[in-house]
């Protein structure tokens, strides 16, 4: 996993709620396999028109937003679906951090184990931030996950909730399977403990 | 099964999802939190990219035994040839199912089976679902088997890698939220309709971080499948785990199924799952009732399944709404659907019906459907497709095929088809869809297609008249 530790960028407003995983990866491309990259068809039907061409309406297609690496999303982002290639795609485009109000629970546990942090705010911070984002175009924000702090471009900043599990994996970039394997003697006792069915 | 592991002397109330957790507990650790062990892990196609994972780490499948797997989001619904497939990456993806389950010694329940059917219906039907039990899959609709009295949730990718390696997933255990569902549901209305009550009356995200548990008469009156539906959709309402206790109608669904325990075992078994109903006083983070006899058939309206309301009702105007990122929001879902505030909803035009899902694609929703086509005739094109090939099986026993065929619907081989339409099953751009399935998502139907979530009963209505009627009045 891609550890993450500290980040500074432009932040992107997508102040929409209930983004599903759908519209992060629409169903059509996950039979691509992985290795070829998700990135095209991120957002594909609000990034593109149907000929390919983009849509000049949305905010990533539009500067300073191209490339930036934080989105500004709505609450409930990434609900739906438990397709981990939402995840995929949105890293395949920059992504390294998504700000919401809050997240769909399996998207949330996909995007931390890959090395994306979610970052959840209270919905007065949240309003803060995009009315920061109205009044600065290309407003930056600073993300410093050791001390679980973003800071804009625009003098706000604010503590965010993490798991410390979590945060130890995403700072070291640590894989969970090799964190578990260390564990197979408490599973075998648990198997032999309890034979299930 | 082994006692629950209670300490001397405890005395705390627990809930259902306490003891499940419990009693699937292997360890803490003091940071990475409780590590469950799942008793049944089932796989779709989808698993390509956990089994990819393994391989690059060299591990093998731990318990192949506790693994099952079935073909079903690509699966063709005009027939059972993977070979016909006409999309290459289609037809690679099920041959790698074959190919990964084989090489692991997984059973697996292919086109070709005929036990094969979506993962969240064919996991009850084969009683490999039980209560009790742990159930996981890479799929949200996982939330299905806690009909049952399961603990179950899906997961993304890297944790099927994870479950592959080590039979157990890290988690943290959720906040708990109990819905009392009181009264009684009138006839003709559905557990889909509770449902798309419960998500309207708490919102898309009004579950997350909770595990949800139903209660109440209203749960209790519900048939098996029709609690499969409300724990199904459970994930719409943001949260991961739906349960309903098991009760003496759940020892009778489960009985005598292919994988149910038998003899001894099974009546240990049952006593053990007559121990797991939530006791007296049982703590949750959050109480909710709804009287379920107040429910009437729903419809939705917009694009994420909160946006639903009566068939009687009308589209809701969003300028009511004071938050601006809200009422945006829900000026943009009404866009998509071509819909305006006020409209009735029952003055809604449709160009298509979808009868089917891990939703709705169970014996009692295909009844309910035909109850209503018997002897008429549709006008609009329409798809059935039941959950399961076993599903299918009963319904042409019971001449179901033949009510759908003679009113002019579409009579197919099972799969997750037109609720995500990754085996190519699709709306055309810009129709509007009637659907039983669960998801009313922008472009998840085909792109710019309109999808209006409804019972399979109310889906039949569309298909009878072109629009929505109330089913209880037809």
């Amino acid at each position: 996993m891609l550890a993450f530790t500290r980040l500074q960028s432009v932040a992107v407003p997508l102040a929409l709620d209930n983004v599903d995983t759908d519209q992060i990866l629409p169903a059509r491309f996950l039979a691509q396999k992985r290795e070829l990259g998700y990135g095209p068809y991120c957002f594909r039907d609000l990034r593109y028109q149907a000929d390919g061409a983009e849509r000049p309406d949305f905010v990533l297609n539009q500067d300073p937003y191209r490339g930036a690496q934080v989105l500004i999303a709505g609450s409930n982002f990434g609900c739906g679906s438990s397709r981990e290639g939402a995840v995929y795609a949105l890293q395949d485009i920059g992504v390294r951090a998504v700000i919401a109000e809050s997240f769909g629970d399996i998207f949330y546990q996909n995007a931390l184990i890959n090395g994306l942090l979610p970052i959840h705010l209270p919905a007065g911070q949240m309003q803060l931030l995009l009315a920061g984002l109205r009044d600065e175009l290309g407003m930056t924000v600073e993300i410093d996950l050791a001390g679980q702090t973003v800071a804009t471009s625009g003098g706000a900043a604010f503590d965010f909730p993490i798991d410390a599990f979590r945060k130890h994996c995403l700072l070291e970039g640590l894989d969970e399977i090799d964190f578990t394997i260390n564990y197979i003697g408490q599973i075998e006792q648990y198997e032999a403990w309890r034979q299930p069915m | 099964m082994s006692p629950d592991p209670m300490p001397p002397g405890e005395t705390v109330p627990r809930s259902l999802f306490d003891k499940l957790w419990a009693r699937h507990s292997v360890m803490e650790h003091p940071i990475a939190g409780t590590l469950l062990y799942i008793d049944r892990h089932l796989l779709h196609e989808g698993s390509r990219n956990g089994f990819a994972l393994l391989k690059r780490k060299g591990l093998p499948v731990r318990r192949p035994d506790l693994t099952t797997a079935t073909a079903d989001h690509y699966a063709p619904t005009d027939n059972r040839s993977v070979e016909t497939i006409d999309v290459r990456s289609r037809r690679e993806i099920i041959s790698d199912l074959s190919a990964n389950t084989s090489a692991a010694g997984i059973k697996l329940f292919d086109l070709a089976h005929p036990r094969q059917g979506i993962v969240h219906v064919i996991g009850p039907e084969l009683g490999l679902s039980l209560p009790g039990l742990t159930v996981i899959c890479g799929d949200s609709h996982t939330a299905t088997h806690g009909a049952l009295g399961a603990l179950a949730f899906g997961v993304g990718a890297s944790q099927v890698a994870h479950a592959l390696a080590t039979q157990t997933l890290w988690q943290k255990k959720p906040k708990q939220m109990r819905i009392h569902l009181t009264g009684q549901l009138r006839p003709r209305v559905a557990a889909k309709d509770l449902i798309l009550a419960i998500i309207a009356r708490i919102g898309a995200a009004g579950g997350t971080g909770f595990a949800i548990e139903y209660c109440g008469a209203a749960v209790e009156a519900l048939s098996i499948e029709g609690r499969l539906t409300l724990c199904n959709m459970t994930i719409e309402a943001g949260a991961k785990f739906g349960l309903v206790a098991p009760d003496e109608k759940t020892f009778d669904y489960v009985k005598g199924r292919p994988f149910s325990p038998t003899g001894d075992q099974w009546h240990q078994a049952v006593a053990s799952w007559r121990a797991l109903a939530s006791e007296n006083d049982a703590r949750f983070d959050q109480e909710i009732e709804i009287d379920a006899g107040t429910v009437e058939p729903m419809v939705t309206w917009g694009t994420s399944p909160e946006d639903s309301v009566s068939v009687n009702g009308c589209v809701p105007d969003p300028t009511a709404i004071a938050d601006p990122s809200r009422r945006a929001s829900k000026q943009e879902a009404l866009d998509y659907m071509g819909l305006s505030a006020g409209m009735p909803m029952a003055d809604i035009r449709f160009d298509r019906v979808f009868i089917g899902s891990c939703t709705n694609g169970r014996i009692e929703d295909l009844r309910a459907a035909a109850e209503v086509l018997r002897g008429r005739r549709a006008v609009l094109p329409a798809l059935v497709v039941p959950g399961s090939m076993a599903v299918r099986e009963v319904a042409e026993s019971e001449g179901l095929d033949r009510v759908f065929k003679d009113a002019g619907l579409e009579w197919r081989m099972s799969g997750c088809s037109m609720c995500v339409g990754m085996n190519g099953d699709l709306a055309k751009a810009g129709e509007r869809c009637a659907a039983t399935s669960n998801r009313n998502f922008v472009g998840r139907q085909g792109a710019s297609v309109r999808t209006h979530l409804m019972s399979p009963a109310m889906a039949a209505v569309v298909a009878l008249h072109g629009h929505a009627v109330d089913v209880t009045r037809s």
